[in-house]
């Protein structure tokens, strides 16, 4: 589904990314590990169009296309999607507003009709239940006032209302309590078919016993200097990333 | 022509129609408004139009302004309005009250003022000063001071405005609103309201000014208001101004409040090329309530001016005032709040924002906060931003699929939510989000 080929991006001169190798296909979970201000969430942007950052190298090839080529708007309408570290809250805008524009403008792009109003109804109560969400937040401006566990959650309604191709999961699990962790896990699950990907972003092993992945990256410095199983997570787990950091010394030495 | 004759050719012009329009009053000029209207005229003859190197004014050239000789609307040829050219006007969707004026003077036939409840006098102040004198006199006037060359003006001229004033305990349900109906096919008209709003003890009314033109010439309107709230009196104004492209509006407001009133003033301007506002409110009493809200939308050349003053005179007052506006294309905002707190005005909470969008490189504004604070146990907090629509935020909506140029409306609707959102009818509040996009040139959210 996407190839990411010798990536290398910075910003305001610093180089963040040096050089992602990453493939992930259909019907995988790809784990994104790594310490903190590694690139992770750069990746991410950058996969759903953030122009802050500056693409100084390297190729990304989405479903056949060239996706660096791509505006953000038209990432999503092909089926990327975001779920942000740090979701925007919009005052004015309510969710139902905000979901049925976007459901509306990504339709109108494959030449699909408007979804009806008891269409949408029925497809955002049936989220809101497996999300374990009030519909009283259907109503509600995007994001404004709801906790830091109800953004997240709320990131996750907006995936399965949108049912993208390639879910970038970025840290959903942090701020989440323990219950609130297994319905979001829940969600994604849902989700999850043979047709779909996920690149999850988490600094917790424990999201990955409910949401299993297929392989385990470790990025560090803007390189994944480690893939491996779903095992990887433990031992990253157990050992911290001093363990991997020291063995690529041993591996390449400076 | 330099500034200066040109200051003093327009006064000339208004100075020397004076007599003209005094012929035209008839029995109106025994009234007790005309005392107030010669003094205004003796005092304009040696008051000069403000320039830039006034303080108050000095983002703001009046210049354009005094270009023009306007005709004091009074003595010019009438303009038809129909009843369709309210209705194409006036906000809908609720009931209310509705007072209908033709450059600046009150239509009757248009209006619809029936049922107002007992204890209510609302009208026409030119009709009320024939029939109740006393009613008006007792007010207006008598919050006026240190007038400009454009309150005298008003004053030289006023021959008519809003008069509303609710007695002791009365609450007035439905707002009433008034829509103007400003400017002529043929000629430059000078437009000179008059408004007085009071309230007695425990009464409560809304007021909509709806202030709209009529394609043709350029035109001034210059107004005047003054309102009275004593005790436990609540008045709002919601002042939406669409004056026509080619228009100048100008008004000065100045409220005196008495012990726990409150009064809320809501100022939309979308019209105008050169708007000036001064709204001034003064505390003279313990545990009152000041809000000033304010919107402003600029786009191609339009200067919109907003100064307000709030003057804690008493004890356990609170003041908030938040301004907020999106400048498009080469239009220019300024914002001058100044707020005061008199020595003794101890536990005064005294909040101030202003925040603006500038959504061209053209686009610009000057703002400024002004404290004057003699009191020691006071709480103030004032700001003052000035930006772009955020980054971030338009990359999460355009991230979702949503088109760039509607993610820039609802980060615009987003912008002005908390200021929206303070007006409680919302019908109204739903008129003006679409008034700000077909302003502002935008996809409609
Ligand atoms: N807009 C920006 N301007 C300047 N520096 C930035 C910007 N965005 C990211 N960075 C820097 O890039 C580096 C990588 O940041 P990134 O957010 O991708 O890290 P991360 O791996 O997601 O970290 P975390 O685990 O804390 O979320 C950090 O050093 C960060 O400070
Ligand atoms: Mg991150």
């Amino acid at each position: 589904m996407i190839k990411i080929k010798d990536l290398h991006a910075s910003v305001e001169g610093k180089e963040i990314l040096r050089g992602i190798n990453l493939e992930v296909k259909e019907g995988e979970v790809h784990a994104i590990m790594g310490p903190n201000g590694s690139g992770k969430s750069t990746l991410a942007n950058i996969l759903a169009g953030n122009e802050a950052f500056e693409i100084t190298g390297g190729s990304v090839e989405y479903v056949g296309k060239d996706l660096l080529d791509m505006t953000p708007e038209d990432r999503a309408r092909e089926g990327v999607f975001l779920a942000f570290q740090y979701p925007i809250e919009i005052p004015g805008i309510t969710n139902a507003t905000f979901l049925k524009t976007a459901i509306n403008e990504i339709r109108k792009y494959h030449g699909g009709e408007e979804i009806t109003a008891k269409e949408f109804m029925a497809m955002i109560r049936n989220k809101a239940e497996i999300l374990g969400m009030s519909d009283s937040m259907i109503n509600r401006y995007v994001n404004v006032g709801f906790s830091g566990g109800e953004k997240k959650r709320n990131e996750i309604m907006q995936l399965l209302m949108l049912d993208p191709k390639l879910a970038l999961l970025d840290e959903t699990d942090s701020g989440l309590d323990i219950d609130a962790l297994k319905v979001v896990s829940e969600g994604v699950n849902k989700f999850r078919s043979e047709k779909n990907a996920v690149i999850l972003v988490t600094h917790y092993q424990r999201l990955l016993n409910y949401i299993v992945p297929d392989y385990v990256h470790v990025l560090s410095k803007g390189r994944i200097i480690k893939s491996g199983g779903k095992e990887l997570a433990l031992e990253l787990e157990e050992k911290g990333y001093d363990w991997i950091k020291s063995e690529q010394l041993e591996e390449n030495p400076a | 022509m330099t500034n200066s004759s040109k200051n003093i050719d327009v006064r000339n012009w208004y100075l020397s129609g004076f007599k003209d329009f005094e012929s035209k009053l008839n029995g109106e000029s025994e009234s007790y408004l005309h005392l107030i209207r010669k003094l205004a005229f003796e005092k304009l003859g040696n008051t000069e139009f403000p320039t830039m190197k006034n303080e108050e004014w000095k983002y703001t050239n009046v210049n354009p302004v005094l270009e023009t000789n306007y005709i004091p609307a009074f003595i010019s040829e009438k303009t038809v309005i129909t009843a369709d050219d309210v209705n194409e006007r006036i906000y809908t969707g609720f009931d209310c009250y509705k007072m209908v004026f033709i450059n600046g003077e009150y239509s009757e036939e248009l209006s619809d003022m029936e049922n107002l409840p007992e204890g209510v006098t609302a009208g026409s102040i030119r009709k009320l000063l024939k029939e109740q004198p006393e009613i008006v006199e007792k007010y207006i006037g008598k919050n006026l001071y240190k007038e400009n060359a454009f309150n005298l003006l008003n004053s030289a001229y006023a021959t008519d405005g809003i008069f509303v004033h609710a007695a002791k305990g009365v609450v007035v349900e439905k707002p009433i609103q008034v829509v103007y109906i400003n400017g002529s096919k043929d000629q430059n008209l000078l437009i000179t309201p008059r408004n007085i709003f009071a309230a007695d003890e425990n009464a409560e009314f809304s007021v909509i000014t709806n202030h709209s033109g009529i394609e043709g010439k350029s035109y001034f309107t210059n107004i005047v208001t003054e309102g009275f709230l004593q005790k436990d009196a609540k008045i709002k104004v919601y002042k939406l101004q669409n004056e026509a492209d080619n228009a100048y509006h100008i008004e000065r407001a100045e409220v005196d409040l008495k012990e726990t009133s409150i009064f809320s003033h809501y100022n939309i301007t979308f019209g105008g090329s050169l708007v000036r506002n001064d709204i001034n409110t003064e505390l003279n009493g313990e545990y009152c309530e000041s809000n000033l809200y304010g919107l402003y939308f600029g786009s191609t050349d339009q200067h919109i001016d907003n100064h307000s003053l709030v003057k804690h005179m008493s004890p356990n007052c609170e003041s908030n005032e938040l301004y907020k506006g999106i400048l498009d294309d080469s239009s220019r905002g300024v914002f001058n709040g100044k707020i005061y707190v008199r020595k003794d005005a101890q536990k005064t909470n005294a909040y101030q924002s202003n925040k603006t969008i500038l959504l061209s490189d053209d686009a610009r504004i000057d703002t400024k906060p002004q404290l004057e604070i003699y009191a020691d146990d006071v709480k103030c907090s004032h700001g003052a931003t000035i930006g772009h629509l955020d980054d971030t935020a338009y990359f999460y909506i355009i991230s979702r699929g949503v088109p760039a140029e509607l993610a820039k409306s609802m980060l615009i609707r987003a912008f002005v939510d908390d200021v929206v959102g303070k007006i409680n009818i919302e019908p109204l509040r739903e008129q003006i989000n679409h008034q700000i996009f077909e302003h502002l040139h935008r996809v409609e959210i």
